[in-house]
């Protein structure tokens, strides 16, 4: 299988004054195939943004490398490698009111790639730009239309529309449906769902709901405070969970099924996940782990491979 | 409204609403967010309201709180009576105000909702202090009962902090603790994890039941997410723009989903049980416009099984069964024919 984008202990901090910082992303690797849609679930503060920014280039990598296909991007992106590479990958939002320049017309926003990343004229750009409204959904009219006229729901058509009219090879869709309707979100899934199929789109998929995650990929990465702590098959991760955060993650998401909610021992832990600026020794979840052995607190577990099972956990249980 | 009719028995509902219509003016015309909604709580119980954005749900709680700011709100018609109270319009009864002693009330985002200047012992001291005459120094002592109730550790230090010093789900703790002070007989929880991730939303929920089980209060939870309505109602009320179109226990919903609306809320999700894998249907289109609800069914435009009658005039809610009722024409009795998937057991009608 080959890799189309690869992070190689990617990390990522900030600093936040009095030599602090804060260890969003910390030595993640993690390896997309071709045509791959891996869902990277996890909880606030847990850096999967921060990460799904960092391999487009959005933030400075504070070490670490990605590479796409094989080529190795640069560690700070300078005007001219977003020219570059903006073709080749590019990013869904997850607030469509905020994400959508309240000034520029859904033509100038859609088009905007177009313009500055191919030789095509205007009216060319016009053309690809109401072919592309069509294709989300939308009407090649809404061209001359302003963001506030439009839903949510059609609002995250048109950063679909952007971020797909250069045909880019890999798209980061962060939570791109977080702040939409039930009824909606299955609209908007299921026109990414067919994008990507015809486009041949490797998608990396950041969610928090879990459900859906386990719906839309085909693999599945869990992480917890900076750390991948599990990687796996999408429904292998989500039906038979191995690191006992995963577990528990899985176990608090209530089902939309009264009985089986009646009938499933609580799982909730005490504790929130703890703040990653003063990131403790050994594994970052031992301190609310319900399996917590001496040698946790210790020893920062690697995510390494489980015998005979498609998955990698990161976890002192397993080794 | 005489009040003597309404002597409280104690067979009567906690709460009763009845046909409550709330309007909005806005510049673009008057929204009519809320057309003829009527529920009833008992004591104990949780009833979930469940609808997308823009359905009314909120609305409907806030204008039995007094919440609504008048204008441009206008509560036109409804009546709704707590122990036989009218409640509605006046919140005032018997020189004491209810909200806050007799219900409570917290909200979606526990950030903006408690005041940065007051530190957390004295915001939910307040309400002792106005409801039960008590004194500073007996209310905060309570305060910091309440605070380890609602299972906050280290409750008298975290008593003494600001709202900023405490993480989203420890606030929503602290509201929650607010809001039972004084024992209210019903709480109302617009979207109260919402705003959480699933760990902390799983705590909030336990936290919510245990107190539920502990004081027997009732529980109104405005929700739109089904596996939130699915581990804590006992009954669910669906909204769809501003009305009611079904309501039922939790399982006549979940299992018997009889209004087509609520079957494709259900279509719409991914089912994590890999016997019924099934593509996600998503609802096309969108909710009609509030501004000139149309004469029929709101949902007709986006309902697959719409009928002729559906586009001139909205049916009643239709009993099925016990307290399992529809909006839907299909359930009227001279409907011979009706979609498999709507369905229910056999001789429940």
């Amino acid at each position: 299988m080959t890799h189309l984008i690869e992070a190689i202990e990617l990390t990522r901090y900030f600093n936040i004054g009095r030599h602090q910082r804060v260890h969003a992303v910390e030595k993640v690797s993690l390896a997309i195939a071709e045509k791959e849609i891996l869902g990277l679930v996890g909880e606030s503060g847990s850096g999967k943004s921060t990460f799904g920014k960092t391999v487009v280039g959005l933030h400075d990598k504070t070490s670490g490398q990605v590479k796409l296909r094989g080529e190795t991007l640069p560690q700070h992106y300078r005007p001219a490698d977003f020219q570059r590479y903006a073709s080749r990958m590019q990013m869904i939002f997850q607030d469509p009111y905020s994400s959508l320049n309240p000034r520029m017309t859904i033509g100038e926003i859609v088009g905007e790639g177009l313009r500055l990343h191919s030789s095509l004229d205007d009216k060319q750009v016009k053309d690809r730009v109401a072919e592309w409204l069509v294709k989300v959904g939308l009407q090649a009219g809404h061209m001359s239309r302003y963001p506030h006229e439009f839903s949510g729901g059609q609002r995250q058509r048109i950063g679909i529309a952007r971020a797909l009219i250069l045909e880019p090879d890999f798209v980061v869709c962060d939570e791109p449906i977080s702040a939409l309707d039930v009824s909606v979100q299955a609209q908007v899934i299921n026109l990414l769902g067919e994008l990507q199929s015809t486009m041949g789109l490797t998608l990396l998929f950041i969610a928090h709901d879990l459900s859906m995650v386990r719906y839309v990929s085909d693999r599945m990465a869990v992480m917890y405070l900076g750390s991948i702590v599990e990687v796996g098959k999408a429904d292998d991760v989500y039906f038979t969970p191995k690191h006992p955060y995963t577990e528990i993650l899985i176990g608090s998401n209530p089902e939309p099924d009264p009985e089986l909610e009646r009938s499933r021992p609580s799982t909730a832990i005490s504790g929130e996940i703890p703040s990653p600026v003063n990131v403790p020794a050994g594994c970052r979840f031992a301190n609310r782990c319900p399996k917590v052995m001496p040698v946790c607190r210790d020893v920062t577990p690697e995510l390494l491979p489980l015998k005979d099972l498609d998955r990698q956990v990161a976890c002192h249980l397993y080794t | 409204m005489s009040e003597m009719a309404h002597k409280a028995e104690s067979s009567v509902p906690l709460l009763v609403v009845e046909n409550l219509h709330v309007e909005f003016d806005t510049y673009g015309g008057t929204v009519q967010a809320v057309r003829g909604v009527s529920f009833s709580i008992e004591a104990g119980k949780t009833l979930a309201i469940v609808g997308e954005s823009g359905c009314g749900k909120s609305v409907t709680v806030q204008s039995m709180m007094g919440l609504i700011p008048m204008p441009p709100g206008r509560i036109t018609a409804g009546s709704a009576r707590l122990k036989g109270n009218e409640i509605l319009g006046r919140h005032i009864i018997k020189g004491r105000d209810i909200r806050g002693s007799q219900i409570g009330m917290i909200f979606q985002d526990p950030m903006t909702s408690l005041n940065p200047t007051m530190t957390i012992g004295d915001q939910i001291a307040e309400p002792l202090q106005i409801h039960r005459g008590y004194s500073h120094a007996k209310a905060f002592k309570e305060a910091i009962n309440l605070l380890s109730m609602s299972k906050i550790p280290e409750a008298a230090k975290r008593a003494r902090q600001y709202p900023f010093e405490f993480s989203g789900g420890m606030l929503q703790r602290a509201m929650i603790a607010m809001a039972i002070a004084c024992k209210p007989s019903i709480l109302i929880a617009d979207e109260p994890t919402t705003a959480l991730d699933v760990t902390i939303q799983a705590q909030i929920l336990d936290l919510l039941q245990d107190l539920q089980k502990e004081t027997g209060m009732a529980v109104i939870l405005i929700t739109h997410d089904l596996g939130v309505v699915a581990r804590m109602a006992d009954d669910v009320a669906v909204m769809y723009a501003g009305k009611i179109v079904e309501q039922g226990s939790v399982d006549d919903i979940f299992y018997r989903s009889a209004h087509p609306y609520t079957l494709g809320l259900k279509l719409a999700m991914p089912t994590n049980d890999p016997a019924k894998q099934h593509k996600l249907n998503p609802i096309e289109g969108s909710p009609p416009d509030l501004f000139s609800p149309p004469p029929g069914c709101g949902y007709c435009p986006r309902c697959p099984y719409a009928m002729e009658i559906c586009d001139r005039q909205q049916s009643d809610l239709i009993a099925l069964s016990g307290h399992h009722a529809s909006r839907c024409w299909l359930h009227h009795p001279e409907v011979t024919q009706r979609p498999e998937d709507l369905t229910y057991a056999e001789g429940q009608r």
